[in-house]
């Protein structure tokens, strides 16, 4: 090297700004002037730290950087750069930019990963998302940590390596091929983990009743009931009577949990329908997603699953508000200082609560509340949060003959093959809308779509002045009643159709002793 | 909406039936009407928290002996006061609510419909406490005093073993006049008032007619009346006797809340077909939903 001769290298990295993965392009130079290590590109505090640990791992390694002024920039520069990821291609860049390895040999090369001090390569959240963003960019590799090459391998058209220490990452960008052979499909094996089935499930026949039509129509339903009936038994169950995820929501689902770190390191696909159970205590900010730079909420992690909220009342009314949006919507959006974020959030709310602070509420002899105490409990969960519950059902105890000499259950196998038909009529009926099941629609598709015969007109009238319920509730009636009659195949929505939708109503008014 | 009046003791217009005894408070606001003197009243009185059998059993109560000129007297608590009230308001004889606040305040807040129809129909809205007084716990026992001294009678529909309906039951006894009680079934705690009640000689008000047998009143063209309906509505239940399913599902509910699954077990359908008839049988006015899935008898 020459006096007054600098040297540049770059390297692509990137970024995850809620679901979406920015490219950043990380740049070194190493010129002459006062030995020095600087850092440009609006970098957070996390990346900052990375010039300690790539110079502390580069000497543990034998590799000593020459005494220059060394130069890092962050390309855009308008992007806050978060997370340890950056210190791979920091150290790569610099490498090259100080002669160590050939500058050219960085073209087209994606990678990310922490380093640590004796030069070994942990592994980094959203990986998935970053491999997919290479392949549609077109690079021709990707580096990552080895402890991530599962979930990496799983984009099967783009070459990936897993790199364990600074020495392999510098002989993976010489020698790509030995990194990149795949094993025989490594990653694939089946989890033999017992899921929850409906089979354990004894008596409560309404409820079971009520969970199908819930699933079958893609239906929030709210479950009442005495503490220890099986409120939490049968919502946990409801995942394994929805139809399985197909190939491409399986991805879809692996890529938010990527991005929130929650992928298992031997099975990174994710091929259960995720069933989030958030403590009553969550905050707002852990349902929606929370922080400067949001992560997926409970809300994004449910996704294409259930979000069960178990004691509802006990959660604060803020938690709970923030549900209306993506229960609207299907997805939440969220505004910070820097951007605005979007995340999926398509789930079937399940929630349980009990009919009053104690819990017996109807029952006279046990429970021990005041009527002032019961109404006020009924009332934390507000009207519009109710209106956007369509199925409202009763757990009741399971006396003890039931519990023991109770025939064969159902299993969820079972039921999951007539929830699959019934879905199948749905996505035939709504090929041509942007809904996909029937808890989906909304005004005018209600009345395209549930077309009623002149008895369940008729019995429907009826209630609709005896119950006095409001518009809203006559909308759910009739989504519920879709559902019903899809279950029965059956074109026309029925009177018995309708019967049995009014049934599982939601109250308008509080219970009424 | 009427303005509320000041009542002193000794202004014309006192309750007659107040004057007589000393514990009676020295003047009375009161919105609307006065219980008119002469005319006969009974106060109907119980639990907040009562259960389907009293809240049908009060209503039941309230609008027979509403049927009669009587008028009825309660405190318009949640539970069976304002069942009372209800069933006299479809009785057409008014009827009074003695509150523990000031008679402007609304409490509980949950029954403003029926403060409204309490006054729209002729009744009258009575308290003891200046308007805009708050309602405070020592004011409501306070407040049955007037309750009974109001009353010519006080029936006890449900109570638990230290009900403030037994402190009315109490003052009625001081007073002199008749106390009746609604007997219920000895499981329920609801009902140990009620029956210490009757066990200390209180009258047993098996049904309206005792009640109004106490106070000299002929129950005969009412009764027609009543049978009249029953005939109509056992009419009905024959003619649809095609429909099985909802034969059975009615005939295996009784007085005490059932759940559906309760029905599916008992009747061996399906549980679509018992949602529907229940649903159905709700419609017809036959039984009712009492808490999610609990249905109960009403006809």
């Amino acid at each position: 090297m020459q006096k007054g001769e600098s040297l540049f290298a770059s390297v692509l990295s990137a970024s995850i700004r809620g679901m979406e993965v920015c490219p950043i392009k990380v740049e070194a130079d190493v010129s002459n002037g006062l030995p020095s290590f600087i850092m440009v590109g609006f970098p957070s505090t996390q990346v900052k730290e990375a010039q300690d640990r790539v110079r502390t791992a580069l000497k543990n390694n034998g590799i000593s950087l020459p005494p220059r002024k060394v130069t890092v920039n962050f390309a855009p520069a308008d992007i806050r750069k978060e997370g340890a990821g950056f210190d791979m291609p920091v150290a790569a860049a610099v490498l090259a930019a100080s002669g160590v390895v050939g500058a050219a040999l960085l073209e087209g090369v994606m990678m990310a990963g922490e380093i640590s001090l004796n030069g070994h390569i942990h592994g980094i959240s959203g990986v998935l998302p970053m491999v997919i963003r290479a392949r549609d960019m077109g690079c021709r590799l990707c580096i990552i940590p080895h402890e991530n090459l599962p979930e990496g391998r799983l984009v099967h058209d783009m070459p990936v390596a897993g790199v364990k220490n600074i020495i392999e990452m510098m002989d993976c960008l010489k020698h790509p091929q030995s990194y990149t052979q795949r094993e025989n499909s490594g990653g694939l094996d089946e989890e033999d983990e017992e899921l929850p089935d409906f089979e354990e499930v004894e008596g409560q026949q309404t409820a079971r009743r009520a969970a199908e039509i819930a699933v079958s129509g893609f239906h929030n339903i709210l479950f009442i009931g005495q503490p220890g009936t099986g409120k939490t038994m049968i919502a946990r169950r409801l995942p394994s009577i929805m139809p399985e995820l197909t190939f491409e929501e399986s991805l879809e689902l692996t890529r938010i949990y990527s991005i929130a770190g929650r992928l298992s390191k031997e099975h990174p696909l994710i091929r259960r329908r995720p069933f989030r159970s958030p403590h009553h205590t969550s905050s707002a900010q852990a349902m929606t997603g929370g922080g400067r730079n949001p992560r997926p909420g409970e809300v994004t992690l449910a996704h294409r699953g259930v979000l069960f909220l178990d004691e509802m009342p006990e959660f604060s009314r803020k938690s709970l508000e923030t549900l209306r949006q993506p229960l609207e919507d299907k997805m939440i959006q969220l505004s910070r200082v820097n951007g605005t974020y979007v995340f999926p959030a398509n789930f079937i709310l399940a929630a349980a609560m009990n009919p009053c602070p104690c819990g017996y509420y109807p029952d006279m002899n046990r429970c021990r509340c005041t009527a002032g105490q019961v109404s006020h409990y009924l009332g934390k969960i507000s009207r519009p949060l109710l209106d956007r519950i369509d199925i409202c059902t009763e757990v009741p105890p399971v006396s003890f003959t039931q519990l023991r000499c109770s025939g064969k259950n159902e299993s969820s196998e079972v039921i999951r093959r007539r929830v699959e038909k019934v879905r199948k009529i749905q996505s035939l009926r709504y090929k041509n809308e942007t809904v996909r099941f029937n808890g989906e629609l909304h005004g005018k598709q209600i009345q395209t779509y549930c077309p009623m015969t002149a008895d369940g007109a008729a019995l429907l009238g009826s209630a609709f002045e005896k119950m006095q319920f409001s518009a809203r509730s006559y909308h759910r009636i009739l989504k519920v009643a879709r559902t019903i009659a899809d279950m029965e195949e059956e074109e026309m929505i029925g009177s018995a159709h309708i019967g049995e939708a009014l049934a599982y109503r939601v109250l308008d008014g509080e219970y009424r002793s | 909406m009427e303005e509320t009046r000041c009542i002193y003791k000794n202004d014309r217009e006192y309750p007659a039936n107040m004057r007589n005894y000393s514990s009676m408070p020295e003047q009375l606001y009161v919105k609307g009407k006065l219980p008119v003197a002469g005319q006969p009243a009974v106060a109907i009185v119980g639990a907040r928290m009562c259960s389907p059998y009293g809240r049908i059993q009060a209503f039941r109560f309230g609008k027979v002996l509403s049927r009669h000129g009587i008028q009825i007297i309660s405190g318009m608590a949640l539970g069976i006061d304002s069942e009372g009230h209800k069933g006299a308001l479809e009785g057409r004889t008014p009827t009074f609510a003695v509150l523990g606040c000031g008679c402007d305040v609304v409490y509980p807040a949950r029954n403003r419909s029926l403060y409204d129809r309490i006054l729209r129909s002729g009744g009258g809205i009575i308290s003891e406490y200046a308007p805009g007084t708050p309602p405070m716990k020592f004011c409501f026992p306070a407040r049955n005093r007037i309750i009974s001294a109001l009353a010519d009678a006080v029936l006890v529909i449900e109570a638990k073993e230290n009900s403030g309906s037994l402190i009315t039951a109490g003052f009625a006894l001081e007073m002199g006049k008749a106390v009746f009680a609604l007997p219920g079934p000895v499981t329920e705690n609801l009902s140990i008032g009620c029956h210490k009640l009757i066990y200390d000689g209180a009258g047993i008000a098996y049904s309206p007619e005792v009640v109004l047998q106490e106070l000299g009143i002929s129950s005969e063209e009412k009764e027609s009346e009543e049978t009249k309906e029953k005939n109509r509505d056992s009419g009905k239940k024959n003619k649809i006797g095609l429909a099985r399913d909802l034969n059975l599902v009615y005939s295996c509910l009784d007085l005490r809340p059932k759940s559906l699954d309760d029905i599916i077990r008992k009747t061996g359908l399906a549980p679509e077909t018992v949602s529907r008839c229940a649903v159905e049988l709700t419609l017809l006015g036959w039984i009712e939903e009492t808490g999610r899935h609990y249905y109960v008898k009403v006809k």
